[in-house]
């Protein structure tokens, strides 16, 4: 027992766990002995509140931090540190030969995608009941199981699962999986930070989802928390607080990961403009993350300050300027919109091109037009704002900016509508959710553009048709393609085939029962309906009811989806390398691949989408003893075919 | 292996190709301006709106309109390429391994698709600046209404004929004359909305915020906070009243001289009200969004439930309880929740038919 203490592991995280919490209970009961504040046991009512809060306060910090250090996150790098001898390089934490080794510190990417995948799915499944649960207090007007507080706790928990626990990760998970791959690389850049960046996300993940258990309920201040709402509130606001910089963290550093992979581990001839779209995808999403999300990490240091500490970042009778959090607030969080978008632009381009057996129509703009969302989508945030009473002449640039960043948005949809056309389209389960996600996607962006309009805007704000909108772009438009994604892959990922017939019906479920979920809310917006309301005039109950009815068929269609991959993994018909017949590099390997995925460095000598081209390649395996060398320019030349 | 290669590839079926190509896109365009036809007219003839209660309000329905007429032929655009596409080129037994033709890409195409849209922003966004200047265009002579949101209320102060403030828990505002609303904040963000007049802005702790609205339709309206501001924020509505000048002026001199009930009618003061005029007092005051109370079929769950709370208590502590909610909080409920504002918003004589009111209704 002693040596499993010692090992890093589950047991020896577990105890220190413990130690954080008993750490964070010393350090706040010394600090606030040393100020004379109350103690512990002190005073009538048996436990003393401001001390439990600051004990559960200091643990939502510190525990996490000693989890992953009893986990083995560091291990490494503190022997490293301390000038002890590492382990030597065995790779014995590299692939996974049994489910155990998926509850490890392991440093594959593969092993990695897959722990980020599952994971992220578990979190979604949590939210999706939760939506379950807000839909089924809005069936009828007035009350009927829940009051004010728990509702506001429920769709805050909904909203903060799906965006930081689900979308966001689970895009990350899939490049995870196939991106190295894709570009002919062994592993991820940094193997180990990448292992670190998952095992932060449990943590966020189960921190906001325990806050229902928070004395005072979790926290119910919306996925926006608002100052200074959410400065005032019982202390379950801080599981949000506190999650949100961990599940933060976690994507910087995957962030990070992706860039310098991208930028230096590219196979030997894999020019930029030979990458697959994926991956110049991941490229932009990678810059938009660095770049913006160390912002909402501000935004919710300043509310654990005057949460915790009695700063006054947002209190105006002390200087506080309560518009500021929005705009520090938003700046990350309109990035963030893209952050869930693009990576899902690169799954569609690579299933529409395989798919349709066709290169992907005018792949150079689909490149740029990546570039100008990343650049546009930092200047478009104060859209959020149009009737927060910021100065008012700001508006008008936010809405021009905004109705433009529709213009490479279009650029790709028109394209992959051309990719499609004269295309020998397999209609399969990818391919569905691939056209599925073009038509609900434009809808959503038209609903975008006309948000863009500050007139209708100042109406329409904080209504349903905001509902209805952010869910035809997040569910319409990332879910879609995530789905898209995953059954893509799949076999890639697991080595066997997914159930075709239930994948399509899966996919005919959730879009008719998406649409009808999320269609009638744009009406029942412009009618007059707030969004965040636990109850609502008799004038929205038959809407409402519908809608309510709509969403549990949506529900119920993800049981399809999830009994599908379970049964498939389990039991599914034997994979081959590649069975869409498509010429990226992952599927030029073995399914799922070798453990360091190329037995052979690989050489490209071609685009990634040149379908139709006679004898074309993307990459070639050279003979065992060439790998030394570059590939030669004049080969390079040959493969390439001209754009036109 | 079976037939691999790239359907309609060779020399001679090229011309076939391209000739069959254009009779696709003839075909695809009539079934996309027949489908546009409908469509926008399917959205036109939808009741989106509720009703049309200020001038701005038609102007933002008109631009609606106008954004619903260019975004059908989008829509319809996509829809049509992706279900001809479908139905024209999906795969056909024997094509298992065939490519479709490698087109990498047409810049005059790419050209036009990104010049096109441009445009059309830039005039959707100019059109709009013209209909935001239109809707927030500053009248002097608009009257000067304070609104004042907390949790869970709004309060509405007007200068008084004699110049002194008047506070009122209900929007009452003339017809036809453009209103200048300062919105402000007691604690945390609110947002004032009329949805008939379709303006709204946040009310923000420590700065004042503005919005106009002209008026046009007498009749009442809810005043809805459309910004998330707690546990209250589902009950926080009231009405906005548009009534004539002739009407509202008298309304605002009796609110100025204080002693009318404004629901009751009778004209008694302070001292003479009786438990029947506390009812209309009950309801208007918005008591029934967060109180249960079975004599006014209220079911309100945010507060305590009035039939078990106040149950034999006399007419001091319901008095206290209304003015001061603070002095003693309910078992299971929290402080700072119901507003503490009452004693300002309500005239004495409606406070005292109130106090009366509920303690007749909750003795047995």
């Amino acid at each position: 027992m002693a040596a499993k203490l010692r090992a890093p592991g589950w047991y020896r995280s577990g105890l220190f766990i413990v130690a954080g919490v008993l750490f964070a209970a010393a350090l706040v009961t010394a600090v606030r002995a040393a100020y004379g504040f109350s103690q512990p046991f002190e005073g009538s009512g048996g436990w003393d509140d401001d001390w439990q809060n600051a004990v559960l306060t200091v643990s939502l910090i510190g525990a996490p931090l000693f989890f992953l250090v009893g986990l083995g996150a560091f291990d490494y790098w503190f022997y490293w540190a301390a000038g002890r001898p590492t382990r030597p390089e065995d790779h014995s934490s590299h692939g996974a030969h049994s489910w155990k080794d998926y509850f490890r510190v392991n440093t594959d990417h593969k092993v990695i995608g897959i722990q980020y995948v599952v994971t992220s799915f578990f979190f979604m499944l949590i939210g999706g009941l939760l939506a379950m649960l807000v839909r089924a207090e809005l069936a009828a007007p007035g009350s009927q199981f829940v009051d004010g507080n728990a509702y506001n706790g429920l769709f805050s928990v909904h909203a903060s699962l799906m965006i930081f626990l689900f979308i966001i990760p689970v895009f990350a998970g899939l490049a995870n999986f196939v991106l190295p791959l894709m570009i002919g690389a062994p592993d991820m850049a940094f193997p180990r930070l990448n292992a670190l960046s998952f095992w932060m996300l449990p943590i966020a993940g189960l921190m906001m989802t325990a806050s229902f258990l928070a004395p005072g309920g979790s926290f119910a201040t919306g996925w926006t928390a608002y100052a200074p709402l959410s400065t005032d509130v019982p202390i379950g606001q801080l599981f949000f607080t506190i999650g949100v910089q961990f599940a933060g963290a976690s994507s910087i550093a995957t962030a990070l990961n992706f860039l310098v992979t991208i930028i230096t581990m590219r196979a030997p001839g894999m020019s930029f403009w030979r990458l697959p779209l994926l991956v110049w995808a991941n490229f932009s999403t990678s810059l938009l993350v660095v770049i913006a999300t160390p912002f909402i990490a501000a935004s919710q240091f300043f509310v654990l300050l005057d949460y915790a500490l009695g700063f006054n970042f947002f209190t105006w009778q002390r200087g506080g300027d309560v518009l500021m959090y929005q705009h520090v607030f938003w700046f990350y969080s309109h990035p963030a919109v893209y952050i869930m978008m693009l990576p899902g632009f690169g799954i569609i381009s690579e299933v529409i091109s395989v798919k349709s057996r066709k290169p992907i129509f005018g792949y150079r703009m689909m490149a740029f037009s990546l570039l100008a969302i990343v650049l546009l989508g930092f200047t478009v945030w104060a859209h959020h704002m149009f009737v927060s009473g910021m100065q008012p002449w700001i508006r008008i640039p936010m809405m021009v900016t905004t109705a433009i960043i529709a213009v490479p948005t279009g650029i790709k949809i028109f394209s992959w509508l051309a990719t499609l056309w004269r295309g020998v389209l397999h209609l399969d389960t990818p391919m569905l959710f691939a056209l599925g996600f073009l038509t609900m996607f434009t809808l959503g962006g038209i609903s975008g553009v006309m948000l863009a309009m500050i007139p209708l805007t100042i109406h329409v704000s904080d209504t349903y048709f905001i509902v209805a909108h952010i869910h035809y772009v997040l569910f319409g438009g990332s879910l879609f393609t995530i789905y898209a994604g995953v059954y893509y892959w799949f076999p890639k990922m697991t080595g066997r085939m997914f159930d075709d017939g239930l994948g399509k019906l899966h996919f005919w479920l959730t879009f008719v029962s998406f649409n009808a979920t999320f269609a009638p809310m744009h009406l029942i917006g412009i009618e007059g309906m707030p969004r965040r309301v636990a109850d609502y005039p008799a004038q929205f109950a038959g809407w409402n009811l519908f809608i309510s009815l709509s969403s549990f068929v949506l529900g119920l269609s993800t049981l399809v989806f999830v009994y599908n991959i379970v049964r498939s993994w389990r039991t599914g018909a034997r994979a081959e390398a590649n069975p869409w017949r498509a010429l990226t590099l992952e599927w030029q390997v073995s399914s799922p691949p070798p453990i360091f995925n190329f037995d052979r460095v690989p050489t490209v000598v071609g685009g990634p989408y040149e379908y139709g081209v006679p004898g074309a390649v993307h990459g070639i395996f050279q003979p065992a003893g060439r790998e030394a060398k570059t590939p030669q320019p004049a080969a390079v030349a040959a493969g390439e075919t001209s754009r036109e | 292996m079976g037939v691999e290669g790239v359907r309609s590839a060779s020399g001679s079926e090229e011309i076939t190709a391209g000739r069959e190509s254009r009779a696709n896109l003839r075909q695809m365009l009539v079934i996309g301006v027949v489908s546009s036809i409908i469509g926008i007219a399917l959205a036109l003839a939808i009741d989106w709106f509720p009703v049309q209660a200020s001038t701005q309000a038609e102007k933002i329905d008109t631009l609606y309109d106008v954004l619903l007429i260019f975004s059908v032929p989008v829509f319809v655009l996509v829809e049509v390429v992706v279900l001809y596409s479908v139905w024209r080129f999906r795969m056909k037994p024997g094509e298992e391994l065939m490519d479709g033709p490698p087109i990498h890409g047409n810049t005059r195409l790419e050209i036009i698709w990104t010049a096109i849209p441009a445009i059309l922003l830039v005039c959707l966004c100019s059109y709009a600046w013209i209909t935001l200047t239109d809707i927030e265009d500053a009248d002097a002579s608009a009257l000067n209404v304070r609104v004042v949101g907390e949790q869970f209320t709004w309060t509405f102060y007007y200068r008084g004929p004699d110049g002194r403030p008047v506070a009122s828990p209900q929007l009452y505002v003339p017809v036809d004359r453009q209103i200048n609303f300062t919105v402000q904040s007691k604690d945390v963000l609110h947002d004032f909305w009329v949805p008939a007049f379709r303006m709204k802005i946040d009310a923000v702790p420590g700065i004042d915020t503005h919005l106009r609205v002209n008026p046009t339709l007498r009749g009442t309206f809810p005043v809805v906070c459309a910004e998330l501001c707690g546990l209250g924020h589902s009950v926080m509505r009231q009405d906005a009243h548009v009534v004539s000048k002739a009407a509202f002026d008298t309304w605002l001199r009796n609110r100025a001289r204080g002693p009318a009930p404004r629901a009751g009618g009778g004209q008694q003061a302070g001292g003479g009200a009786t438990a029947a005029q506390g009812k209309p007092v009950f309801n208007a005051a918005g008591c029934s969004a967060c109180h249960t109370l079975a004599d006014a079929k209220a079911t309100g769950t945010v507060g305590p439930d009035l039939d078990t709370a106040l149950k034999g208590k006399d007419e001091a502590f319901i008095r206290t309880s209304i003015v001061d909610p603070n002095a003693e909080i309910a078992k299971g409920y929290s402080a700072n929740v119901m507003p503490p504002n009452f004693k300002q918003t309500l005239k004495p004589a409606e406070l005292a038919a109130l106090v009366k009111y509920l303690a007749s209704v909750t003795k047995g």
